[in-house]
């Protein structure tokens, strides 16, 4: 067993902590800060799959800007205290049980799927250099740029939305 | 190398944590925190496929993906402020004024 495996079950098993601290937590506080660590954690494992660029993108924009502003909405209100409710009710039962369907459906189609590409792909040569920034950019610069600035405009939108929702009088 | 069917294994296990979080809880910032886990888990998914294939398109994908969240994030959490200042709480079951 490589390192790279052994690396990518910690990874694993701790992102999966993460995560269900954040859904199981009593404070949403302590959601926020498992959620941070489960970010970092995908980034590990983004880093083992070659996507050095995308690990440091989810760390800068996730880890980084997305949360800062959760803490700063979670400082802003009142929050009380809440676990998840021990008592479900049908609507919730119905949630949890559509989750686990969606589960195995999930996980069966996962272990069906085989490569029928991984005998040939590119060489461990061409895969050192696999996932840089300069690829993305030649990608994103050329193939996809009309969704590159729709993208822009998206954001702009989203800026001026958010100003305009959180304003006391509009 | 990483087997493919790992990492899917792995983002399905996430989804369904998000889906879980996303259906179970009542708070709307924890329920929003479950929509992030479920984008993460579809990043895995694109980057897992575009490290087996050799594809860079899949990285492309996850950068739309993180830009769209981060859009998202904001929005939401302006519509989560708005919400509060107009009816004092955060429980999803309370706010059902948009329902008739």
């Amino acid at each position: 067993m490589s390192v790279e495996i052994i690396l990518f079950f910690v990874f694993s098993v701790c992102t999966l902590a993460g995560a269900s601290l954040v859904i199981f937590a009593k404070s949403p506080l302590t959601s926020a800060m498992s959620l941070v660590a489960t970010f970092f954690f995908l980034a590990g494992i983004y880093v083992l799959l070659f996507a050095h660029a995308i690990a440091a993108l989810q760390i800068m924009v996730y880890a980084g800007a997305v949360m800062v502003l959760f803490l700063l909405v979670i400082m802003l209100l009142p929050l009380k205290d809440a676990p998840p409710p021990l008592r479900l009710s049908p609507a919730r039962w119905i949630g949890a049980l559509s989750s686990a369907t969606v589960l195995s459906i999930l996980i069966y189609a996962s272990l069906q799927w085989h490569n029928s590409l991984e005998t040939n792909t590119t060489g461990q040569n061409a895969l050192m250099y696999f996932g840089n920034l300069e690829d993305i950019g030649i990608s994103i610069y050329t193939q996809w740029l009309f969704p590159f600035e729709a993208l822009s405009l998206l954001l702009l939108a989203a800026i001026l939305g958010a100003v305009v929702i959180a304003k006391k009088r509009i | 190398m990483i087997p493919v069917t790992a990492c899917l294994l792995l983002s399905a296990m996430l989804f369904c944590l998000g889906m879980l979080g996303f259906l179970l809880r009542k708070n709307a910032l924890i329920v929003f925190m479950s929509v992030e886990l479920m984008l993460n888990a579809a990043n895995l998914a694109f980057i897992g496929f575009a490290r087996v294939h050799g594809d860079i398109t899949g990285h492309v994908s996850v950068f739309f993906v993180i830009a769209v969240a981060a859009a998202e994030a904001a929005v939401g959490l302006a519509i989560i402020i708005a919400l509060y200042r107009n009816r004092k709480t955060l429980d999803v079951d309370e706010v059902r004024f948009m329902k008739h």
